[in-house]
């Protein structure tokens, strides 16, 4: 970097006027903020009792489920395409031959890893059928690391718990059934 | 003599007593003050143990003093054993041994308690004349502390704070010592209930009188309990823990609790140097020593919110302002603090001595505004010629001049035009 370069933007501080100089003014206005802040409205909210308002739970990226079509199938069609996706590795999928007319494969196995999980919802991006989506569920806790690996039905039930509440995005925002 | 000796163990346990659980209490309130500052609730979830009763998190100093209990007591293998305890020890025990000397009442009514033929004086160790002396020196040994706990700790970021904090501590000595001269200058006692007892029958507390002093003294107090903005002992950004970085455990929290006590000790000095220690116009009465109940309570009571009201502002202050960098602080206390103090000094001394005279010409009050005018040009020179603000920003000007001695083979960062400022 040169220093007449005409890409470098010099910015120079201001300097101290004569009331920064004299220090105390300075101080006082710090005090100032600080006490205004003593007193003003908290930020916290105390979590157990009082829950977090989600901006929009439609974006939210918690715990995750596995829709289910009008016929309370399970929408995926085994494409493999999030367990691509997952930066995590934390999706083992299982097809095999769908029973179903209207499709070739469908999953018989579905594992979510909740605890490699990153949360990062590109599975949820990489759906072409939007089978799998993240829910605004986030106080996820269990007693063992088997039991925050998700399987289908566990997913499936998850979706049977947030349907009402978070209608599936697709619909909402206008995509194909 | 049995009994004047169990009166002072009787004090002595009140106010070690009062000072650990006000400790205790001062480190919830610190973490409180740091929340509400920072828009947050702050520990407000320990109550009473094994119920639901949360009491605001009053629990949490037991809870915290405890956990300090329970903690593995780790001793890293390359201190020094010895000096590794013995300086926490030494620097909490002269923490404490400073109250000795400092007042934390006035008296109780004569004949007020049955059984004592003597009238109660709310001070451990009444009437010792070098009060202030022995203070002071206490004050300086936990220096040693620091500096043992630093060394002995044998680690670098132990060694760095301690030897941060040697030179802190002296260079703020100097300022601190200058504003309480002029203190003594004025009331001729080195007793501490001596310099309440004046400014309590004048009515005029020695910080309307000696603003420039309060000032300084203040300033120094921070520095002497290497609060913010005077923490570099232990900035966290910088040197992990300071000097106890390697401490864990009961050698750990006695640390803890002796920072504490210098800075209960500070608000105690300047409200007793400075405020009018037990004084409140209308309510304690003056400096005689024959009080009722109700002003001996009183007095009491008038102290104590003082130092409340100190702690609180030390408190605020750690989040209003910045840490200074080492230079600054240097250069705050031997280019700005000491001259400043100096002129306080002159200042009170030719008060002192030519008080009739000038008492006739300008009369009190006159004296007073003078002592303000004399606070504030002083305060203006050292503020536009003292280097408090040292420019370090990067400037074109000292980039260009850094690529031609790098050009020329030469060490950057040397010369030019804002590099050639006080450092
Ligand atoms: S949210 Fe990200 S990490 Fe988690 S399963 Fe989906 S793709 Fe993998
Ligand atoms: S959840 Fe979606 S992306 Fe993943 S396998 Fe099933 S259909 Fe494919």
């Amino acid at each position: 970097m040169k220093p007449d370069d005409a890409q470098v933007n010099w910015v120079e501080e201001p300097k101290l006027g004569l009331t920064g100089k004299m220090y105390l003014p300075l101080i006082f206005s710090g005090l100032a903020v600080t006490t205004k802040h003593l007193f003003g409205p908290k930020m916290t909210v105390s979590f157990p009792e009082q829950r977090p308002e989600i901006g929009n739970p439609l974006i939210y990226r918690g715990v995750h489920r596995l829709n289910k079509d009008e016929q309370g199938r399970v929408k995926c069609v085994a494409c493999f395409l999030c367990a691509t996706a997952c930066p995590a590795h934390c999706i083992d999928i299982i097809a095999a031959p769908s029973p179903w007319p209207d499709r070739d494969k469908y999953c018989e196995s579905f594992t979510i890893d909740e605890l490699r999980c990153i949360f990062c919802g590109m599975c949820e991006e990489a759906c072409p059928v939007d089978a799998v989506e993240l829910t605004s569920l986030f106080d996820l806790t269990g007693r063992s690391r088997e039991e925050m690996i998700f399987d289908k039905e566990k997913l499936l039930s998850v979706y049977d718990m947030t349907k009402d509440a978070e209608p599936m995005k697709s619909r909402v925002m206008g995509a194909s059934p | 003599m049995l009994a004047i000796s169990i009166e002072a163990l009787i004090k002595i346990a009140l106010l070690v007593g009062g000072l650990m659980t006000g400790a205790a209490y001062f480190v919830l309130l610190e973490r409180w003050i740091a929340a509400w500052v920072q828009d947050r609730k702050g520990p407000n979830r320990v109550g009473i143990p094994l119920t639901k009763i949360k009491l605001f998190g009053l629990g949490q100093p037991l809870a915290d003093g405890l956990k300090f209990i329970f903690k593995e007591e780790a001793t890293p293998r390359h201190v020094d054993k010895v000096l590794f305890t013995l300086a926490p020890i030494s620097i909490l025990a002269a923490a404490l041994a400073i109250y000795a000397v400092i007042p934390f009442g006035s008296v109780l009514p004569k004949d007020g308690v049955p059984g004592v033929d003597h009238q109660i004086n709310l001070i451990v160790a009444p009437g010792i004349d070098v009060g202030m002396i022995y203070m002071f020196a206490l004050s300086s040994i936990a220096v040693y502390g620091v500096i043992l706990g630093g060394w002995a700790s044998n680690s670098k970021y132990s060694l760095l704070g301690g030897l941060r904090s040697s030179a802190q501590l002296i260079a703020y000595e100097l300022p601190m010592g200058l504003a309480i001269v002029g203190v003594v200058l004025m009331t001729g006692s080195m007793r501490l209930e001596e310099v309440i007892g004046v400014q309590a029958s004048t009515g005029t507390w020695f910080a309307f009188s000696q603003p420039l002093g309060f000032v300084i003294f203040v300033v120094a107090s921070f520095a002497e309990a290497a609060r913010l903005p005077f923490d570099l002992p232990e900035a966290e950004q910088e040197l992990v823990g300071g000097y106890h970085t390697e401490y864990a455990g009961m050698r750990l929290i006695m640390y803890l609790i002796a920072e504490f006590l210098h800075m209960i000790t500070a608000s105690f000095l300047i409200a007793i140097l400075f405020l009018g220690g037990w004084h409140f116009w209308g309510i304690t009465g003056g400096s005689s020593t024959d009080v009722t109940w109700f002003q001996a309570i009183a007095r009491i009571v008038v102290l104590n919110v003082k130092i409340f009201a100190i702690i609180v502002f030390f408190m605020l202050a750690r989040w209003s302002w910045p840490r200074f960098r080492f230079d600054q602080l240097m250069s705050l206390a031997w280019k700005v603090m000491l001259p400043l103090g100096l002129v306080n000094l002159v200042a009170v001394a030719c008060l002192v001595e030519y008080q009739p005279v000038l008492e006739s010409k300008l009369g009190s009050l006159g004296i007073t505004a003078a002592m303000w005018a004399i606070a504030f040009v002083a305060w203006i020179a050292a503020g536009i010629l003292a280097p408090l603000h040292s420019d370090n920003s990067a400037r074109k000007d000292n980039f260009v001049l850094d690529a031609e001695r790098r050009n020329r083979g030469l060490r950057p960062g040397i010369a030019g035009p804002s590099a050639t400022g006080p450092y």
